[in-house]
Formats: structure tokens, sequence, C-alpha cells
């Protein structure tokens, strides 16, 4: 059980996919510009990972090492399309929002790197833990990098349409650069350098 | 052919894969500390882009779609991806020694480069013909090529500058890539 804690707490803080160890970052930058595609994206990835996880620590003994990394693309390509079908079926709207990113989840070097870092070498509960560990991690980031570009981008805060926040002033003239691609960049550069500095993160 | 031109221009300008659309960072940050290296990988990148659109626009048209599968395409496409950077790799080691070792250990990385996977999708969703597809990949490839060979100059600089030590690497690189990606948005009105 300890084992567990630690794997599942490792992924948030110590090994979180985006910060540390930058992956994903793609996905990061470009659906992070409201709070509900962040959610979104982090439900997707979260399901994805621990599918993929369940299942290759599951099968990773008749796994031929030959050919792991097809069969581990295989496999997380069968729960993207679990997820997208999922996603176009139950929730349209975020389906559209998330575009292609959402099939993108297959090429997410997250995803892939826990199947082959974590999962093929260790028992299915502790890949249980490591994939919730690094999904809560990933949401984490993307939650972060969203809020800042949503509410200086928008003005506004909302949450599944409910409008939780909005400030007087920003509102009517928003920055709108932080919702536009160079916004993204600047939000995570800015996050990095300043983990850095409180020493969250190391320095390179 | 003025519409050909647009799309071109579209995909390789205006919405750059890297500054715009975000496909294709791993690489980006990864690979473009040396222009040489950054040249190799773009290359590499704009040839399977390319090759994985016209595959993949045969297998919709005359498979997925007449059998109504279309839904399969995520498993498809990667699998169709996989299978030609592999044979792509063999193909140059046979008969480009030289080039096979300036690009060997970027091709078998190609695979889980979101931009050749984007490229595909893309040209499914937006409905393209297949001089469009053609297009469009070698447009979204040329242009991750740029970008990639633009930050790999300014890189070589960044390393003999004086940084700040939080902002070194990522946080300067992402910056530098934030003022590449606002200087682009001057090619917004072209198309």
């Amino acid at each position: 059980m300890n084992r567990f804690r630690k794997e599942f707490l490792k992924g948030i803080i110590i090994s979180n996919p985006v910060f540390v160890l930058a992956l994903g970052l793609c996905p990061a930058l470009a659906i992070s510009i409201s709070i509900d595609n962040a959610l979104g994206m982090s439900m997707g990835v979260a399901i994805v990972l621990l599918g993929s996880n369940v299942m290759v620590s599951a099968i990773r003994k008749i796994i031929p090492n030959t050919v792991r990394i097809p069969v581990f693309i295989i496999i997380i390509a069968s729960f993207v399309t679990i997820i997208d079908l999922s996603f176009q079926a139950y929730f349209p709207p975020l389906h559209e929002s998330l575009g292609i990113f959402l099939p993108l989840i297959v090429v997410n070097c997250i995803v892939l790197g826990r199947s082959e870092a974590f999962a093929s070498k260790n028992s299915t509960f502790h890949s249980i833990a490591d994939a919730l560990g690094i999904a809560i991690g990933f949401m984490l980031a993307l939650l972060l990098i969203s809020l800042f570009r949503q509410i200086l981008g928008t003005g506004t805060l909302t949450l599944f349409g409910n409008e939780l926040l909005s400030l007087p002033g920003l509102a009517d003239h928003p920055m709108t650069l932080f919702i536009l691609p160079p916004g993204a960049f600047l939000v995570l550069a800015l996050l990095l350098a300043l983990f850095r500095r409180m020493g969250v993160l190391k320095n390179e | 052919m003025n519409e050909l031109l647009s799309v071109f221009i579209g995909m390789a300008l205006v919405n750059n894969f890297i500054l715009s659309r975000f496909l294709g960072l791993c690489p980006f940050f990864g690979v473009s500390k040396k222009l040489g290296n950054a040249l190799s990988m773009g290359i590499a990148v704009t040839l399977v882009m390319f090759l994985a659109s016209v595959v993949t626009w045969f297998i919709y048209h005359y498979i997925l779609a007449p059998f109504n599968i279309e839904y399969m395409k995520i498993i498809i496409y990667i699998v169709v991806i996989a299978s030609l950077v592999q044979i792509v790799e063999m193909t140059i080691k046979r008969t480009n020694a030289t080039l096979y070792n300036s690009l060997g250990i970027y091709l078998p990385l190609i695979t889980t480069n979101c931009a050749v996977l984007g490229i595909t999708l893309i040209n499914t969703q937006e409905n393209f013909s297949l001089i469009k597809s053609m297009v469009s990949a070698l447009g979204g490839g040329i242009g991750f090529l740029l970008v990639l060979v633009i930050m790999s100059g300014i890189r070589e600089r960044l390393e003999i500058s004086d940084i700040p030590k939080s902002m070194k690497g990522l946080p300067i690189a992402l910056i530098t890539a934030m003022l590449l990606s606002l200087t682009f948005f001057g090619f917004g009105g072209m198309v």
C-alpha cells in the first residue's frame, strides 16, 4: 500500500508530466484556452492512460520484446478511439472544441512513455497508481495554464457555461494575446521560470 | 492553382504547425539546439508527412469510406505511419548511407510526432482532394522545417548569452517561440 501511495504521489509534483518532464506539451498549450477544455482533455488522457497502463501491465509477460512499441501503440489507439466516439456521443461541444487533439492523444508522449517506462515492468496494481498520479499531475498543469489564459485573455472565468468570475475592466478590454497561440508559450514559460525561482523545480 | 497556393501558404505560414497549431512541439524543443540536426529532422518529417498524406488518402477513400468504418481511422492511420517510417528508414539505409547517418536517429521518433498524424487527420477532416492533401502536407512540412531552422539559429546564440538562471533552457526557448509566433501573425493577411 505504501508503494501504491508513492507511485501515485510522484506523478503529481516530483515528475509532473508537463512542468518537469516537458511531455505532452502540444495538447497542454493548444487546448488550454478555457477551464472546460482543460478538464475535458485531462479526462480523456486520464481514461486512456488508465486503460493502457492496466492493459499493458496485464499482458506485459506475453508481449515479445521486439514488437512491444507497436503493440503499445495499438492498445493506446484502441482506447483513444473509444474516447473519441464517447465524447462525440455524450459531449459534442467539447468534442468540437478539442478538435484533432482528442485523436492525437495516441501520439501523446505521456501515454506511450508510461507504457514503456512503467507499465511494461510493473504489476497492474502499481500501474494503476502510476496512471492516476500522472493523470492528476497533467490535469493540474492544464488547469493552471488555462486559469491564467482564460482570466487574462477574456477577463472572465466560466465553468461548464456558468460564469464564476468577471473582472471589471478586464472583461471589457481583455488581453486577447493570452488566448492566442503566443499567450500559451508565454504563460508556460513564465510558470516554469517561476517554479524554478521558487525552488519547486531544478534549474538547468 | 490559386486555391492550391492558398492551401500551401495557409499551412506553411498562416497556420504554422508549430507556432499556431501546436503540433510537433516535442522535436521542436528537443532537436532545435543545433542547426544541422534541425535541418535533418525537418526534411525527414516533411518527407514522412507527404508520404503519409498520400497513403492515408487512398486508404480513407478506397477502404474506410466505402465500408463505412471511418471510426477506425485513428488506429489505421497510426499503423500506416509507423510502417511508413520503418520503410523509409530501410530504404534510406540501403540507398544513401550519408543521408541515413545524418537522419538515422531521428527517423524512429517521427512515428510519435503529432505533426504527422495531425496532417493526415486535418486532410481527412477538411475533406481535401488528393492533390490538395499533397500540397497541404508539403506546406505543413516546409513550415515545420522553416520554424525549426529559425529556432535552432536563435538557440545557438542563446547558448552563449547571459540569461537569468531560472529562465535557462526550456523557459527561454518558450519565450523565443512566443516572439516567433507573434511575428508569424504578420502572415495572417495573406490568405
